[in-house]
């Protein structure tokens, strides 16, 4: 980065909004917004609940330049109605990822901050989902990483989480969160002796960021820095595995092994324990280095999968 | 219709096709010869990592065999299952690659119908029905993002104020005539007639490269604004 | 959902050459302001958009309050309201022209 970088590229990722978030990845100077706020594309489906709307509809993409060179990006805004998928907000990432697919040499980010489907126009962006996720799939069968970025403070759960799951690889913080149904709607659905939501703990143990990096659901780890999400971001697109039928039966070989490893595991320490951590109780607690450095050797040899 | 009386419809010469556990496994012949798998779940069926891995582990048997059957997936599922084992073991991975291994499937040559029969929602929907390539429906399927009930916690709004708004719009509550207007679903099968005529004709269609379900939803008038935002992005990144 | 909109004669424009920014985001107690540079010199705008109704005066108050000290000549500000209290709407107001005008926040 440059020596006269803005206040905010040292500051917090989870505190950042998706604009700064943003700004903050890309080279100075080097972002062009497509569709921005000044085009007032907003959602058409708010009004009919007297709610108000944003001018970009909580999803901001364009393309930029990390180190030189040009990618494509997307950036949720989780404060805006939960960062949650709505019919423009979705087709916006539909759109880049299908000329991402086309154009093939640039990768693309995804800033996830999501609780998953906006409600208001649920059925627009449950199918925005399936649509996202297949144009993930094309993009990188045409060759084009697509790396996930989760840290922000509406995490990255419901269909935000399958995008997740179909990325060439993702990186978590310590805040981010991954998980298809969120912490109250299994207690309301399960009770409270499944799961307490107001437990947060058991929120951060079973789906917070060290566990994902533990269990493989992400392939790095950053601190809660702009930096540190840039580091993750540059490495995981030269790393991205290819999309090919090797790859998915690896998966399915490495998701086999995780029932038959851990199905029995009745919480996130046993998982741990069962890994081969001495101290699983203590993870929670670790510093940015110390859980790095605890999750690389606990790590399995490096997979094929995803 | 029953599984049962669907199968019977879809291969009137017999079939190899068998139920366990709620998951639908096998294979059979479409009257005009075309060998199709098929895969799904039965019985209102919550979708976690057990049933998943099972799914996707189908799906890439017909991959590997490489003889580009078409593979049908028969739906009537509950969301995904809700519990602690199944997020704790990463339940978002087991969803994606099913979905990622459906998709994978029709891009290589084995297209994939989906025909929603009975209920689905959330993950499940996603995972399932919404991965594959043509998606169909049986009258009477009733697929959702959420029931209202569970929406009326969520949004602080009464049941009944959720289904007054209903009316002037089809983007958020549940059912098979709101999901299909936003695209979502190809077309409703007629059940007195034969299941196998319509899903050949289905499968003589010529092959769709193109992901039109936002188009289809721009001419349904369900979603007025997705095909054309979707468009203008994609031309402004290949326009720089 | 309200719409308000306020316009003001002022004396000068606003510096710099930005033509346009965005500040803030639509949360609750919060706002986002869009601001452009559409406008003759001596003319200001204020849109609002805000599903909290029967407030009219006091954003009348607040805009005049911030037109008389800033002086945004030029300048169309854009607001989607949710749900912010006066000072946060005066604070993303004065944000939002040194935003434009080219200073960092």
């Amino acid at each position: 980065m440059n020596s006269d970088a803005p206040w905010w590229s040292a500051h917090s990722w989870f505190g950042a909004s998706a604009r700064e978030r943003v700004r903050g990845l890309l080279d100075a100077d080097s972002f062009e917004e497509f569709i921005g706020p000044e085009h007032r594309e907003m959602s058409p489906h708010l009004r009919v609940f007297d709610l108000p709307e944003q001018f970009d509809d909580g999803m901001i993409v364009g393309r930029g330049l990390l180190d030189n060179a040009p990618v494509l990006i997307a950036a949720q805004e989780g404060r805006f109605m939960g960062g949650a998928f709505g019919e423009v907000h979705g087709a916006k990432l539909t759109g880049l990822l299908r000329a991402a697919r086309d154009i093939r040499s640039m990768p693309v980010l995804i800033l996830f901050d999501t609780g998953g489907v906006r409600l208001q126009e649920a059925n627009a962006g449950e199918l925005a989902i399936a649509e996202i996720m297949r144009a993930v799939i094309e993009a990188r069968l045409a060759g084009v990483p697509v790396v996930g970025l989760v840290g922000g403070r509406a995490g990255c759960y419901g269909g935000g989480s399958l995008i997740a799951g179909c990325c060439s690889a993702v990186a978590v913080s310590e805040q981010g969160r991954i998980s298809v149904s969120g912490p109250e709607v299994i207690e309301t659905n399960r009770g409270v002796e499944e799961f307490d939501s107001k437990d947060r703990a058991l929120v951060w143990r079973t789906m917070g960021g060290k566990h994902r990096r533990l269990i493989g659901g992400a392939e790095m780890y950053a601190d809660d820095t702009v930096p540190s999400f840039r580091d993750a971001a540059r490495r995981l697109i030269e790393r991205a595995p290819p999309m090919n039928v090797a790859t998915l039966a690896a998966e399915q070989y490495r998701l086999v092994r995780r029932i038959e490893r851990f199905g029995a595991c009745a919480d996130a320490v046993d998982v741990w324990r069962s890994m081969g951590a001495t101290e699983p109780q203590a993870i929670p607690a670790l510093a940015y280095q110390e859980f790095v450095a605890l999750a690389d050797r606990l790590e399995e040899p490096a997979h094929e999968a995803r | 219709m029953r599984l049962d009386e669907i199968l019977a419809s879809l291969f009137p010469n017999g079939h190899e096709v068998v139920l366990d556990h709620g998951l639908i496994s096998g294979h059979g012949k479409l009257p005009g010869g075309a060998a199709v798998a098929v895969i799904g779940v039965d019985g209102r069926t919550a979708v976690g990592i057990d049933e998943a891995i099972r799914l996707s582990a189908n799906v890439l048997d017909v991959v590997r065999r490489g003889r580009n059957d078409a593979i049908l997936v028969l739906i009537d599922s509950s969301s995904q299952r809700m519990s602690k084992r199944d997020e704790l073991l990463g339940l978002s991975e087991f969803l994606a690659h099913l979905a990622k291994c459906l998709i994978f499937a029709d891009c290589m040559g084995s297209r994939t119908i989906g025909l929603l029969y009975g209920h689905t929602a959330a993950g499940a929907f996603i995972a399932t029905a919404m991965a594959t390539r043509t998606l169909a429906a049986l009258p009477g399927a009733d697929p959702a993002v959420m029931d209202l009930p569970s929406m009326s916690r969520v949004t602080k709004l009464p049941v009944e104020v959720l289904e007054e708004k209903a009316k002037s719009t089809p983007v958020f509550a549940p059912g098979l005539e709101n999901v299909a207007q936003t695209g979502a679903i190809e077309a409703v099968l007629d059940p007195t007639i034969s299941l196998a005529i319509q899903v050949e004709a289905l499968l003589a269609k010529p092959p769709e490269t193109a992901d039109t379900r936002d188009r289809l939803g721009e001419e349904r008038h369900g979603r007025p604004k997705a095909a054309d935002i979707a468009a203008r992005v994609y031309g402004l990144a290949r326009g720089s | 959902m309200e719409h308000l909109s306020y316009r003001h004669a002022v004396r000068r424009r606003a510096t710099g050459s930005k033509r346009k920014a965005l500040v803030g985001v639509v949360a609750s107690g919060n706002l986002e302001v869009l601001v452009e540079r559409v406008l003759p010199d001596y003319m200001c705008e204020v849109d609002i958009r805000t599903a909290a109704a029967g407030f009219g005066e006091i954003w009348r108050l607040v805009v005049a309050d911030f037109v008389e000290r800033r002086s945004p000549g030029g300048l169309k500000l854009s607001i989607n309201d949710g749900g912010a209290r006066p000072d946060m709407v005066s604070l993303r107001l004065a944000q939002a022209v040194r935003a434009v005008e080219g200073g960092h926040l």
